[in-house]
């Protein structure tokens, strides 16, 4: 059979399994797709790959597309976040010296309490704290101002590519960072430093990574982007079976897809994270999620807070900024090219975010959608409406 | 007007390629070749263009800074300014990325990215070359072993041993490197 090709970019990183995993088990080819998966070395160069049409689709990261939308970063182009490929699955590290600091004020790693984490935090640290992130527009950023934005602590910025992060934190170029997995569990690793939070302590769903692609390839090509979305669809339902796990890790691996230990990456997927090289071990549900309670419905809600966030931060017109938002989530596409594949689809495209504090059955089309907890860590509730 | 032009490498080879190409057009170059730092250095510098390649990791740390910095001396991403399709393509192509500073005329960047692109391109072509020869070289030893381990365990000659390879190789549908790898790794562990 010929299959049709499509080239999917990516950042080496955990959470680009449902595309590999499409690609490596077959989902793609059951649609009759081939992808030529290509690897981009940074976030800029991925975003310019997908502009300038070296890849038709990439995993992006959810607020790119959300600031290209808000006409910023100098891009002119409309991207669409088609579906939402993962959340949570980032974790907040200190250096050695940080962790030491901290334990002196008390600080246990509990790796729960965002609030504590943080008033320890500013308790420990008299000089400003160096804080590496890996794009200037990524939920990393977005979600560290959020937790910081109380705090009696000085910080500052700055972007790291995830793969160097560990190194940076060694050398002493940062003093912490906030990454995706696995190179946060990487650092603890190489003994430069410990963890102090999953990403999920701070937004218990926030989306991370989106399948994007640009408006006018999506517009030019319905039936190949149907074919795509089904076909991560499927790898997402597939690596939401616990049993899957270790194959998964197996592949994601592989030094031409994340190029790291298949037991860091399996640990990951399975939530037990190690927070320090004392090898403390620490549970955490829904470390990272590919696909139950709805994970992969690009919500404009969610969307909506990010470009609240960053339109506040670029003084630009909050009701003017959500709108523009929510128009790029392709809800009307989710509902259109998966039904068909058995998705269960919710009642309404966005919800108030924050507002769940436990797994909450909601209206949908097959009566079995149960979304999971998204309470913020300050009990906050956002309403992309008012 | 002379620019002041900073390039990203960590390859002193490559970095002098661009140097050489772009001195003489009467631009002052300074290499960063160190990742650690970049945006203090390149801050303190204050070029009119940086250049890097696209495979650069720390090529966000530069997108940061086009961000970040003021309005009047912003760096803006080359790729993002759309005046000039036809050299932005070319610069895709080449693997080479430019940050420069707003407000400068086009003429002047596209001169420089020209030369630019044409280093790139010629150091990519080196890089691949290099990489092709140094596999045939890998895969001519392997096979050279792999024939003296048959030859010496089946008493066959040369000729014979490459034969036998071939022809398992095109039975199994793989690479005769690949058949030979095998069969090396599997006499390593019998031995």
């Amino acid at each position: 059979m010929n299959l049709t090709a499509v080239r999917v970019g990516f950042v080496p990183l955990l959470d680009m399994a449902p595309i590999v995993v499409a690609h490596e088990m077959g989902f793609a080819a059951e649609e009759g797709l081939g992808l030529d998966l290509q690897r981009a070395p940074s976030w800029s160069s991925l975003r310019d790959m997908l502009l300038w049409g070296q890849v038709d689709a990439a995993q992006m990261l959810a607020p790119v597309p959300v600031a290209m939308a808000l006409g910023l970063g100098g891009a002119v182009e409309r991207l669409d976040i088609l579906q939402v490929l993962s959340v949570n699955g980032d974790v907040i590290g200190v250096s050695q010296t940080l962790a030491d600091r901290l334990r002196a004020v008390g600080h246990e790693f509990g790796f729960t309490d965002a609030a504590r984490a943080r008033d320890d935090l500013a308790r420990a640290v008299q000089t400003p704290v160096r804080i590496g992130v890996p794009f200037p527009f990524s939920t990393h950023v977005e979600l560290v101002r959020y937790w910081l934005r109380d705090a009696r602590l000085d910080y500052a910025l700055c972007t790291i590519p995830p793969t160097r992060m560990a190194d940076a934190l060694a050398a002493g170029e940062i003093d912490a960072f906030c990454v995706g997995e696995p190179w946060g569990t990487v650092a603890v690793e190489l003994g430069a430093g410990a963890l102090l939070l999953p990403s999920r302590a701070i937004w218990a769903v926030a989306p991370e990574k989106v399948l994007a692609a640009r408006h006018d390839w999506v517009c030019q090509n319905p039936s190949l982007t149907g074919r795509l979305m089904r076909a991560v669809w499927r790898a997402a339902r597939w690596l939401s079976v616990p049993e899957n796990r270790l194959i998964a890790s197996e592949i994601l691996a592989r030094s031409e897809y994340v190029n790291a230990p298949v037991d860091l990456l399996e640990r990951t997927l399975r939530g037990e994270m190690v927070v320090s090289a004392q090898g403390e071990l620490r549970q955490v549900p829904d470390m990272i999620r590919f696909f139950d309670g709805a994970a992969s419905f690009p919500w404009r809600s969610q969307a909506a807070w990010f470009a609240a966030q960053i339109a506040t931060r670029h003084g630009l017109d909050r009701v003017q900024s959500i709108a523009a938002v929510k128009a790029i989530c392709r809800t009307d596409l989710y509902r259109q090219n998966l039904r068909s594949a058995g998705a269960d689809l919710p009642g309404a495209s966005e919800k108030l975010e924050g507002s769940l504090h436990h797994a909450t059955a909601v209206a949908s089309e097959r009566g079995q959608m149960i979304l999971a907890p998204d309470f913020f860590f300050d009990g906050q509730i956002f309403d992309s409406s008012l | 007007m002379k620019l002041h032009i900073v390039i990203v490498e960590p390859d002193d080879t490559r970095a002098r390629l661009v140097i050489d190409s772009l001195q003489p057009l009467g631009h002052q170059v300074t290499v960063i070749s160190e990742a650690a730092g970049l945006a203090r250095r390149v801050c303190d510098i204050a070029p009119d263009i940086v250049l890097i390649d696209m495979s650069n990791p720390s090529r966000d740390t530069l997108e940061e800074m086009a961000l970040a910095s003021g309005p009047m001396e912003r760096p803006v991403a080359f790729f993002v300014d759309r005046t000039d399709r036809d050299l932005t393509q070319q610069a895709i192509h080449a693997g080479v990325s430019a940050y420069v500073v707003d407000g400068l005329q086009p003429e002047r960047v596209a001169s420089v990215m020209d030369a630019a692109i044409a280093r790139f391109q010629m150091f990519r072509r080196m890089r691949v070359e290099l990489e092709t020869t140094r596999r045939a070289l890998e895969e001519r030893k392997l096979i050279d072993r792999a024939k003296g381990i048959l030859m010496k365990a089946r008493g066959i000659t040369e000729e014979e041993a490459y034969a036998l390879l071939r022809k398992t190789a095109m039975d199994q549908g793989s690479k005769v490197a690949d058949v030979a790898s095998a069969l090396v790794t599997a006499a390593g562990l019998l031995s």
